[in-house]
C-alpha cells in the first residue's frame, strides 16, 4: 500500500534533511509542514482501511487493521500539533541562547526519527521489527532528553537509556521465545508475522508463551512506565524540552501498550487461560495506585504530570488486562483521549515554564492573570485529565469502572480510591499555580495555543458524542482484541 | 538425554555455552576496566565461533553473515571504542574494589540455577537438548544485569548492557538457529547505534560531573526533597 | 603380580617426585634467562640433608620429631591411591577420592601442628595461614572432583578414570570447569605463585616455608620430599583425570612402558605451563587469596551445575 511506504519514506527523508539544515531560521515551519503531510497521508490510509477492511501489504510486512489505524492517525495528529507548538518554542529557546545550532539540527532530525520509529511500530506485521523500532524510538529520543546538557538532564537521559535499554532487552528475549514457539509449528520464514501467528495461535505451545509473555510484559512494560519499572519516566519527561515531553507522554507510551496488547492477543489464543490478563491487571492496578500517591509529593510541574501519565497508563493496562468487550472499548477510548489531553497539558506547561522561567510549582503563580489563555488551558487540561465530565477521560474511566464492577467488583473501591487521590493531588498543586497572586515582572509571552484548544476540543467531543466511524473502529478493534463484541 | 549419546556438534554447542557462562562470571569479578573489556571481547569471540559452528553444521549460510556481524561489532568495534574511551579518560588505573565479591559471585551462581528453574517447563515439553543451552543464555542475560548492578563505573554498565545482548543473541542461535535476517540486521543496527550513543554519553557525563562514577548522578529523586 | 606392579608404581612415584621438582626449576631458570642447576640436584640436596644431624629445639615435643615421618608416609599412601601408569591396580581399588583428600588433610594437619609446636611466631603464623587457605581450598577441590565422580557414578578414582577413558572423546562442559577449578586449587595447595612463593626468604610472606623453618637434617629431607611428592600427586591428578588417554589398562610390559612415557610427557607439559604462569604472574596479597579460592569454588560449582543442567540424564 503506497500510503504506508510514503509515510515511512517521508519521515526517513526528514531525518536526513533536518540533520543538514536544522539550524536555519524558520526550519520549524518546515518540520510542521512535513508532519502535516504525514497527517494527510495517514488520513488517506485510514479512509482506505475504512473502505477496504484490514490491509496486509508489502509481502505481509505491513499490517493495518482496525486496532492500529486510529493509533496511526492519532500519532500523526499529535506529532503535527506538537510541531506547531515546537516551532516558535524552539525558536525562542534559540534566541535566549539555551540551544546551539548543532543541537537544533539534532532536535529536528531526531523528531522525524522518532516519528519514523513510531510509525514503524504501529504498521509492521513482524514482531521482530516491532522490537527493533521500539528500541529505535528510545535511541532517537535519548539524546533529546539531555538536550539542555544540565547535570539533571544528563542523569535523566542516562537513566532513560539504561532502564529502557535493559527492559527492552527482556522484551527481545520474549520475542525470541515467541519465535521459538512459532517455528515449532510451521515454517520459520513466517514465524514472526503477527497475522500468521494470530491465525495459528491455538497451536502454539502454552508453556513457552506464558514465559515469553512475562518477559514481553516486563520489557515493553518498562516503556509503558509500569511500576516498579517506571523510574525513568518522571525524569525523562521532565528534563527534556517540552515538545519532547509532549510526544513522549502522548505517543511513546501508547505504542508500548499497543505492543503489549498485540502480544497478549497471541498469548490468550495459545494458553486459553487468563494468566496474561491477570499479570496486566496486577501491574496496571499497582501503577495506578502508586502513581496517584506519588502525585502529592511532587514539586516540579512536569514531574507531576509524568506521574499522571503513569497513573493513566496503569489504568489502561488494567483495563486491557481485564479483557471483555466493555473494558477493551474503554481502554481504546482512553488511549485516544489521554494522548490528546496529556500533550495539550504539556504544551501549556511548557508555556507556563517559559513565562515564569522555572518548573518548580512553588514559584509558579497567577497564571490566569498573567496570560489567561495559558492559565485556562492548564486548568481545563487538568480538569479533563482528572476525569471530570463531560470530557472523554470521564467516559472511559466510567466504562472501566462499569466493567470492573461487572467482573471484579471487589477491585472497584481501589479504583475509585485511586481516582480520588489523583484528583486531590492534581488540584492541590494546580490551584495555587493558576489562581494565586501574580508575582512581579511576569509577562505574557508570544504563544500559539491553538493546538491546545484543538486537542481539548477533541477530548470534549469524544466525551460528549463519539463520531460513528470512530466508535465503529473501536468496536471492530474490541472484537479483534477481546474476541467478543460490545 | 545424556551427553554421551549426542553428536559432536551438540557437545560442542553445550561446551561453548558453558564457556560463555564462564566469561560472564569472569566479568562479574573484574575490578579493572581494561580487563573487563577484554573478557567481553572474548565472550564475543566465543559467540562468533558458536554461530559459525551452527552455520556449518546446519548448512545455513545466513548464520555466516550473523557471525561476521557479531565479530565486527562485539569483538572489534565495541571493545575498541570502549578501550579508546577508557584510555582517553585515564580510567585504566582505577581499580573498582568490589567489597562483596564473594556474595556477588555466589548470587550469580544462584541466578544460573534460577534461570534453569524458570525454563524447566519448556525443557519438559520439548525434546531439544538445545534448550539447556537456552537456560545458560538466560543466565548470561541475568548475569549481565548483575554486572550492571554491582559496578559503579558507567563503562561497566555499558559492558553489562552489551553482554545482555550477547546472551540474547546466543539464545537466538541455539534455540531458533538465528532470527530472520531482517530482524538480525535491525538488532545489529540498534546495538551499533546504542554503542555510539553510549560513547557520546560518556563525554557528556564526564564534562558534567567530572567522573564516570554513576553513583554521583543522584540529583533526581523519586520524591522531591 | 598385580601387587608387584602396584608397589612398583608407588616406588616410581616417590622416586620421580624430586626429578619433577628439578625439571620445574629448570624451566623457570631458562625462562628467567639463567643457567639452571642439574636436573638431579634435588636428589643431591635430599642426600645432603639426610647425612646431617637434625638440630631440635629444647621446647620441641614428641610431635615435632614424629611429624616428618607421618607426613611422608601419608603422602606415600596417597601415592598408592592415585593411578600413575595404570588403572585397576589392587591398591587403587581399595581407596577413593574422598580418602585421597583425607590423606592430604592428614598431612596438612600434622605439618600445621609441627609449625605450632616450637612456639615461634613465624611457625604459628605459617600454620594459621595454611589452615585458612586449605579451609577454602578443600571444598573447591571436592567440588571439582565430585564433578568427575558424578559423571562416572563412582568415587573410586581408577574406576572414574577408566569410565572416562572408555567413553571416547566427549566434550563435557563440566570437565572444562572442573579442570580450571582443580588447577587453581592445585596451585594454592602446593604453595606456588600466585598464592605462595616457594623460594622466598622473607618470613612475613611465607606460608608453607614458615611452618618448616625449624626443621633440619633428615626431618627436613622427609618434609621436602613429601611436598615434592604432593606436587607430583596434584600434577598426576590433573593429567590423568582430564586427559587420561595413554594410561595402561592392561598389565603387559609394553602397555606399562607406554603408560609411563605418556604420563612423563603430560607432566613435562604441565611443568612448562606452570613455569610460564609463575613467571608471568605476581604473587597475590594474602587477603586476595580468599577471592581466588572463592573463584575456584565457584568454578567447581559451575561444573556441577553444568553437569546437571547440560549433561545428565533425566
Amino acid at each position: 500500500m503506497i500510503a504506508v511506504y510514503l509515510l515511512l519514506l517521508l519521515s526517513a527523508a526528514g531525518i536526513i534533511f533536518f540533520a543538514l539544515t536544522g539550524h536555519k531560521d524558520d526550519i520549524g515551519t518546515l518540520n510542521t509542514r512535513i508532519n502535516g503531510v504525514s497527517l494527510l497521508i495517514t488520513i488517506w490510509l485510514a479512509i482506505t482501511v475504512f473502505n477496504q477492511g484490514t490491509i496486509l501489504s508489502g509481502g505481509k510486512a505491513f499490517l493495518i487493521d482496525s486496532f492500529n489505524v486510529y493509533l496511526i492517525v492519532l500519532t500523526a495528529f499529535v506529532g503535527f500539533t506538537t510541531s506547531l507548538f515546537s516551532a516558535p518554542y524552539m525558536a525562542h529557546e534559540k534566541e535566549i541562547g539555551k540551544l546551539t545550532d548543532k543541537r537544533l539540527k539534532l532536535y529536528y532530525s531526531m523528531y522525524q526519527g522518532f516519528m519514523l520509529a513510531m510509525y514503524l511500530v504501529l504498521t509492521t506485521n513482524n514482531m521482530g521489527i516491532m522490537w527493533v523500532s521500539m528500541e529505535g524510538a528510545t535511541l532517537a529520543t535519548v539524546l533529546l532528553v539531555s538536550l539542555y546538557r544540565t547535570p539533571e538532564s544528563i542523569e535523566a537521559a542516562w537513566k532513560y537509556f539504561i532502564l529502557c535499554g535493559v527492559g527492552i532487552a527482556q522484551a527481545l528475549f520474549g520475542t525470541i521465545l515467541l519465535y521459538y514457539a512459532a517455528s515449532q509449528i510451521g515454517d520459520s520464514g513466517n514465524a514472526l508475522l503477527w497475522s500468521v501467528l494470530h491465525e495459528h495461535a491455538t497451536q502454539l505451545n502454552p508453556d513457552i508463551l506464558e514465559i515469553a509473555f512475562v518477559f514481553l510484559l516486563i520489557g515493553y512494560g518498562t516503556k509503558i512506565g509500569l511500576v516498579p519499572l517506571h523510574n525513568w519516566l518522571p525524569d525523562a519527561h521532565s528534563e527534556g524540552p517540552t515538545p519532547m515531553s509532549a510526544v513522549l507522554s502522548g505517543l511513546l507510551l501508547n505504542d508500548a501498550l499497543y505492543a503489549v496488547v498485540r502480544n497478549k492477543m497471541l498469548v490468550d489464543g495459545a494458553t486459553q487461560t487468563h494468566i496474561a490478563g491477570y499479570l496486566m491487571m496486577g501491574f496496571g492496578l499497582v501503577s495506578f495506585l502508586v502513581a496517584a500517591l506519588f502525585l502529592h509529593r511532587q514539586k516540579d510541574i512536569k514531574r507531576l504530570f509524568s506521574y499522571s501519565s503513569i497513573e493513566h497508563m496503569g489504568l489502561m493496562t488494567f483495563a486491557f488486562g481485564m479483557g471483555g468487550a466493555l473494558a477493551t472499548f474503554a481502554a481504546l477510548l482512553h488511549m485516544t483521549v489521554h494522548s490528546l489531553v496529556k500533550s495539550a497539558i504539556f504544551v501549556t506547561v511548557g508555556h507556563a515554564a517559559q513565562i515564569t522561567g522555572t518548573q518548580k510549582m512553588s514559584q509558579i503563580r497567577g497564571l490566569i492573570k498573567t496570560q489567561p489563555k495559558v492559565g485556562w488551558g492548564l486548568l481545563i487540561g487538568t480538569v479533563a485529565i482528572a476525569g471530570f465530565p463531560p470530557f472523554g477521560v470521564f467516559t472511559s474511566e466510567f466504562l472501566v469502572l462499569l466493567a470492573t464492577m461487572h467482573s471484579y467488583p471487589w477491585l472497584t473501591p481501589l479504583l475509585l480510591l485511586g481516582i480520588g487521590i489523583a484528583f486531590a493531588g492534581l488540584f492541590r498543586h494546580i490551584q495555587p499555580m493558576v489562581f494565586g497572586e501574580k508575582p512581579e515582572g511576569q509577562n505574557a509571552i508570544k504563544a500559539n495555543l491553538i493546538p491546545v484548544m484543538v486537542h481539548l476540543g477533541f477530548a470534549l467531543w469524544l466525551g460528549l458524542a463519539i463520531p460513528s466511524f470512530l466508535s465503529d473502529w473501536f468496536s471492530q478493534a474490541t472484537q479483534l482484541i477481546s474476541g467478543s463484541a460490545l | 538425554m545424556n551427553i554421551e549419546s549426542q553428536d559432536f556438534y551438540t557437545q560442542a554447542i553445550l561446551s561453548m555455552s558453558a564457556l560463555v557462562g564462564l566469561t560472564s562470571f569472569l566479568m562479574l569479578g573484574q575490578g579493572r576496566l581494561l580487563r573487563l573489556i577484554f573478557v567481553f571481547a572474548v565472550q564475543g569471540l566465543l559467540l562468533t565461533l558458536t554461530t559459525s559452528l551452527a552455520a556449518y553444521s546446519l548448512d545455513n549460510p545466513h548464520l555466516y553473515i550473523s557471525a561476521v556481524l557479531t565479530f565486527a561489532l562485539k569483538v572489534v568495534f565495541i571493545p575498541w571504542m570502549l578501550h579508546k574511551q577508557v584510555l582517553a579518560m585515564n580510567m585504566h588505573r582505577d581499580v573498582e574494589a568490589l567489597k562483596n565479591n564473594t556474595a556477588v559471585m555466589l548470587s550469580g551462581a544462584s541466578l544460573m540455577v534460577f534461570s534453569y528453574y524458570v525454563l524447566q517447563p519448556i525443557i519438559h515439553t520439548s525434546s531439544m537438548i538445545m534448550l539447556n543451552a537456552l537456560a545458560v543464555s538466560l543466565s548470561v542475560v541475568l548475569l549481565g544485569l548483575m554486572l550492571m548492578i554491582s559496578h559503579r563505573q558507567a563503562v561497566a554498565h555499558v559492558v553489562g548492557f552489551m553482554s545482555i545482548e550477547n546472551g540474547l543473541f546466543f539464545a537466538a542461535i541455539v534455540a531458533t538457529n538465528g532470527m530472520p535476517m531482517v530482524v538480525e540486521l535491525g538488532v545489529a543496527f540498534d546495538v551499533l547505534v546504542a554503542a555510539i550513543l553510549f560513547g557520546i554519553f560518556f563525554l557528556h557525563i564526564r564534562t558534567s560531573i567530572d567522573s564516570l562514577d554513576v553513583d554521583l548522578m543522584n540529583k533526581l529523586h523519586e520524591v522531591d526533597k | 603380580m598385580n601387587w608387584l606392579i602396584a608397589i612398583l608404581q608407588t616406588v616410581l612415584f616417590v622416586a620421580l617426585a624430586p626429578l619433577l621438582a628439578g625439571f620445574l626449576k629448570f624451566c623457570k631458570c631458562r625462562l628467567q634467562n639463567r643457567k639452571a642447576p642439574s636436573l638431579l640436584q634435588p636428589y643431591r640436596d635430599l642426600l645432603k640433608l639426610t647425612r646431617k644431624q637434625p638440630v631440635i629445639s629444647e621446647d620441641a615435643s614428641w610431635l615435632f620429631c614424629l611429624a616428618p615421618y607421618i607426613i611422608f608416609s601419608s603422602m606415600v599412601l596417597a601415592a598408592t591411591v592415585v593411578p600413575l601408569i595404570a588403572v585397576d591396580l589392587p591398591t587403587s581399588a581399595s581407596a577413593d577420592v574422598i580418602v585421597l583428600v583425607g590423606f592430604f588433610a592428614f598431612a596438612r594437619f600434622f605439618i600445621a601442628l609441627a609449625g605450632l609446636d616450637i612456639g615461634t611466631a613465624f611457625g604459628g603464623m605459617g600454620s594459621s595461614r595454611e589452615m585458612t587457605i586449605s579451609s577454602l581450598a578443600e571444598p573447591a577441590m571436592l567440588m571439582a572432583v565430585f564433578t568427575l565422580t558424578m559423571t562416572a557414578s563412582t568415587t573410586n578414582l581408577s574406576g572414574a578414570i577408566g569410565h572416562v577413558l572408555n567413553e571416547g572423546l566427549i566434550l563435557r562442559p563440566s570437565f572444562v570447569f572442573a579442570l580450571f577449578a582443580l588447577i587453581l586449587v592445585a596451585i594454592a595447595e602446593t604453595g606456588r605463585i600466585p598464592v605462595d612463593n616457594p623460594t622466598t626468604h622473607l618470613e612475613l610472606t611465607m606460608i608453607h616455608e614458615a611452618m618448616i623453618l625449624e626443621y633440619s637434617g633428615r626431618h627436613l629431607a622427609l618434609i621436602e620430599w613429601a611436598s615434592q611428592l604432593k606436587f607430583m600427586l596434584y600434577g598426576v591428578l590433573i593429567a590423568n583425570i582430564f586427559f587420561p588417554w595413554g594410561i595402561a589398562e592392561s598389565f603387559g610390559l609394553s602397555a606399562l612402558g607406554y603408560g609411563l612415557l605418556v604420563i612423563v610427557g603430560k607432566l613435562i607439559f604441565l611443568c612448562i605451563f606452570l613455569a610460564f604462569a609463575e613467571t608471568a604472574v605476581a604473587k597475590m596479597r594474602l587477603f586476595r587469596v580468599q577471592e581466588y579460592l572463592g573463584f575456584a569454588y565457584l568454578l567447581g560449582l559451575l561444573g556441577m551445575l553444568s553437569h546437571i543442567i547440560l549433561e545428565s540424564t533425566r
